[in-house]
């Protein structure tokens, strides 16, 4: 079955990727972005959530839920305000949850 | 030592044998499962912290294209323009097996095939700074959605690769070590009890002997 892709993010970081043909659904605040992304996931219609990092930060509880399935891939992506590194610490806890120790980002 | 609390019998001991070599053996396969899990890994996850680099740098130029358009236009013009899509980006799950982790393959397709309709809007009344924000945008989509199936694929490896860690572990320090100590305990408990009732018998030949030939000479 096709699936789409959504962005969720505050309105400056994210309005681009509507007119490449990516839903959007623009977010003000953490609590309004966690809700939503609750929300978009459950519909079952996107195989790819790309999130904000800010907010991505903000919603560990919702994303939490989403972890063990195939899809929806949840992923962090820079802001408008710039990279915060969020991408990179997830990136790092995956190894550390593998490995034991992170042994890749480390330098 | 820590042992099962079982009943020292031959049965036992067979079937205890049979438990231990099953163990020894789903321990040895786990082991191989997890080493050769782990290499991947650790390959997929190099390429996924060189890709979500490149990724990101390149979002922080789409980035810096829109504050320029935004600069030039209007924030409603500039709405306006962007947000009433005439692409829609479709995106095809499928399902890889590496290892018995399940890990996603996507690929995409576009409602239209013409490479223009990423511009939602007329070019007269709008800046060139914009087109080249969504043309740069456009040109990250393929990377931002291998980046998005890799990342998946780690996350659910390294959730693997925990699981099946924690596995090896337990039969490795607790399921193997009590198989063989209980094995121990019941084949020195049945040769105790081989010996014990061996010397019962040679016991009660000596008093059947004595009393038949009256070898303790009571009688002179």
């Amino acid at each position: 079955m096709a699936k789409n892709i959504a962005v969720i993010g505050d309105s400056e970081s994210i309005k681009g990727f509507s007119a490449i043909g990516l839903d959007i659904y623009i977010c003000d605040d953490s609590e309004h972005a966690a809700k939503t992304l609750r929300n978009v996931a459950d519909t079952d219609n996107y195989a790819v959530i790309y999130i904000t990092e800010e907010y991505f930060n903000s919603s560990q509880k919702e994303r939490s839920r989403y972890e063990e399935r195939l899809t929806p891939a949840v992923i962090p992506i820079p802001g408008v305000k710039g990279n915060i590194g969020a991408g990179t610490k997830r990136l790092s806890s995956f190894v550390e949850k593998a490995v034991g120790s992170d042994i890749i980002f480390n330098n | 030592m820590a042992i099962m609390n079982v009943n020292p019998t031959r049965m036992q001991l067979t079937k205890l044998k049979k438990q231990l070599k099953t163990a020894v053996r789903g321990h040895k396969m786990l082991k191989d499962k997890r080493d050769e899990l782990m290499r991947q890994f650790l390959d997929l996850i190099r390429e996924t912290r060189d890709l979500r680099d490149k990724v990101e740098s390149e979002i922080n130029l789409c980035n810096d294209h829109f504050v320029n358009a935004s600069a030039v236009m209007s924030k409603e013009s500039l709405d306006a323009s962007l947000l009433s899509p005439k692409q829609q980006v479709n995106i095809e799950t499928e399902v890889k097996n590496v290892m018995s982790v399940e890990i996603p393959e996507f690929s995409t397709s576009t409602r239209t095939s013409d490479s223009g309709d990423i511009y939602p809007y007329g070019f007269a009344f709008t800046s060139f700074e914009l087109d080249d924000a969504v043309l740069s945008l456009n040109n990250v989509l393929p990377d931002l959605i291998k980046l998005a199936q890799m990342e998946k694929s780690c996350e659910l490896m390294s959730a693997e690769i925990e699981k099946t860690r924690r596995r090896v572990n337990s039969l490795e320090h607790v399921m193997i070590p009590r198989y063989q100590d209980t094995i121990k305990y019941i084949s020195m408990k049945l040769e105790e009890n081989d010996r014990s009732s061996r010397t019962r018998l040679m016991k009660v030949k000596d008093m059947l002997l004595d009393k038949a030939h009256n070898y303790s000479g009571k009688h002179g």
